[in-house]
């Protein structure tokens, strides 16, 4: 449909960039603090501590579904083409948790608990979105 | 009580919640007409107010209490833009009650205009508001949420009532009664969207799902609107012809914006704005006569009911099942019919919760009373569960 409105997709920031690089390399690239611990979102300080010297990990891609919702009506005009669709949070092995979309399964089977993996959508040349599917 | 001063509410100010608003004002406006009314209210003169509180406004995203001063033809000596969303109301009521025990200022105003502006000639409407500013360069929201769907306040709140029922003993029928006793208080609030519109528990179990588990009848009504009310010195409120409302206790708590980086999904930022807030008032959770809390969603209801400390956490389904919420029932709240009854005025909703209170302290909701109400309680939630604000309000 020419008129609905283009997908939203990541425009990486000096801060996130490393993260986003990784991703298109289906890796999923976390920051850690000061003392060693992951965190998620990327940004240019840790939060709490505020330290500036930002230090990755590769995580496992491993984790678990925290919680989610089914997004039936597409509540936000980019997503009406593809509703229904799963919204979830993902406590990640590592212990930060993210947003991300359940693929991979009927939404009838999704559950909170269930052990997923990451799996990554290649949009287009430029961005790689980190989705999440069972284990 | 600081300073020797306490600051009380006093005029009212409140607009119906309307879906379409067939008479568009600029933001500068509006202000000045719920203005005009919370005075009339009170009985007090323009001059009078020296403390501006504003969200921002569409016809003054810069410096805004300047412009409203300006343009009210009045001297501040207290200024405020608040960006707390549903907060608003609740947090503009506190911070004005101590700048004015701080002896900073006499009497503010409190306003949330919240109605479409003319259309300009020739330029279509920004049609990017759904996006909550998660389209702002930079914004981690839009980095990490969005492109994902997680933008708009539905999913933030069903991820959290999804959550709770996978923690805690939920049943849908809990939920949906929220929305009907708050229905049938709206049925005798004139100002409420759906006061010809009473609502069973079936009728709420068999609405369409819109984000799992929250159905169509248990999230709020999005309308046009505006209210605000007068704070001002409890000695100048006793010279209305009003019941001074006095400010006894008040607390905020913010936390996160996005749900998913909140520190916890089930314990939400009120517990500490509440603890706070009753601390303040040197009163117990009894003390409560009747209750007003923000309520976009069924579940920000059961939330705040729990965490506010009214009983033992993961109990908040059980207490809504033990308890009529009825403006006639043992444990009245949102008397006015809570924003699911009455439409959200947008920016104004959560001012429906402040001046539902003060309504029923002032002995003013006609046909709702509650009998001699003596001390309520108010929360504001804004964001995505992202900040609360608690006030124990008390009638001098």
């Amino acid at each position: 449909m020419a008129d609905s409105p283009p997908r939203i997709l990541p425009k990486p920031t000096p801060a996130t960039a490393p993260f986003w690089e990784a991703a298109r390399e289906h890796r999923l690239l976390l920051p850690l603090t000061a003392d060693g611990e992951p965190y998620f979102y990327p940004r240019a300080f840790s939060p709490g501590s505020l330290d500036p010297e930002t230090e990755w990990v590769e995580g496992s891609g491993r984790g678990v579904l925290y919680s989610y919702t089914v997004d039936r009506r597409g509540t936000s005009p980019a997503f009406a083409a593809r509703a229904p669709y799963v919204i979830g949070i993902v406590e990640l092995e590592e212990g930060p948790r993210l947003t991300t979309n359940i693929v991979g399964c009927a939404i009838e089977d999704v559950r909170i608990g269930m052990a997923v993996e990451a799996v990554y959508e290649d949009v287009d040349g430029e961005v790689t979105l980190v989705l999440f599917r069972p284990a | 009580m600081r300073n020797g001063r306490r600051a009380a509410i006093s005029g009212l100010a409140e607009w119906a919640p309307q879906r379409r608003w067939d008479t568009p004002m600029f933001g500068l406006e509006a202000y000045g007409k719920l203005a005009r009314e919370a005075l009339d209210d009170a009985g007090m003169e323009p001059g009078e107010i020296d403390g501006i509180l504003c969200t921002r406004l569409g016809d003054a995203p810069m410096f805004a209490p300047a412009a409203v001063a300006e343009y009210l033809g009045i001297a501040a000596n207290y200024g405020e833009v608040v960006d707390l969303g549903g907060a608003n109301a609740a947090a503009m009521v506190w911070r004005a009650a101590a700048a004015i025990e701080a002896g900073v200022c006499e009497a503010c105003l409190c306003l949330l205009p919240s109605v479409p502006a003319p259309p300009q000639p020739g330029v279509k409407p920004s049609t990017r508001g759904w996006m909550l500013g998660a389209d702002a360069w930079g914004a981690p929201h839009g980095q990490f949420d969005a492109p994902y769907g997680l933008i708009n306040p539905n999913s933030h709140f069903a991820m959290v009532a999804q959550r709770y029922r996978y923690e805690y003993d939920l049943e849908p029928r809990t939920l949906a009664k929220i929305a009907v006793q708050g229905r049938e208080n709206a049925l005798l609030n004139p100002k409420a969207i759906f006061r010809d519109q009473p609502i069973t528990i079936d009728d709420v179990l068999n609405s369409p799902m819109v984000v799992d588990p929250l159905r169509l009848l248990e999230i709020v009504m999005p309308c046009a609107g505006g209210a605000g009310v007068v704070v001002t010195t409890l000695d100048r409120a006793r010279r209305t012809g009003l019941r001074p409302v006095v400010v006894s206790g008040f607390g905020e708590h913010i936390t996160h914006k996005s749900i998913t980086y909140a520190p916890s999904l089930t314990q939400i930022p009120i517990v500490a704005a509440a603890d706070r807030a009753f601390a303040m008032a040197g009163v117990g959770r009894e003390a409560i006569d009747v209750a007003s809390m923000y309520d976009c969603y069924t579940i920000t209801v059961l939330l705040t009911i729990e965490d506010s400390g009214f009983c033992a956490k993961g109990d908040g389904g059980r207490f809504v099942e033990e308890h009529d919420l009825r403006f006639g029932g043992d444990w009245p709240l949102n008397t006015h019919g809570g924003q699911l009854g009455m439409g959200q005025g947008g920016a104004a909703g959560g001012m429906s919760h402040v001046i539902d209170v003060v309504t029923q302290l002032q002995g003013r909701a006609g046909p709702r009373q509650v009998g001699s109400a003596e001390r309520g309680y108010v929360t504001g939630t804004g964001g995505f569960m992202s900040e609360q604000v608690a006030l124990v309000l008390e009638g001098a």
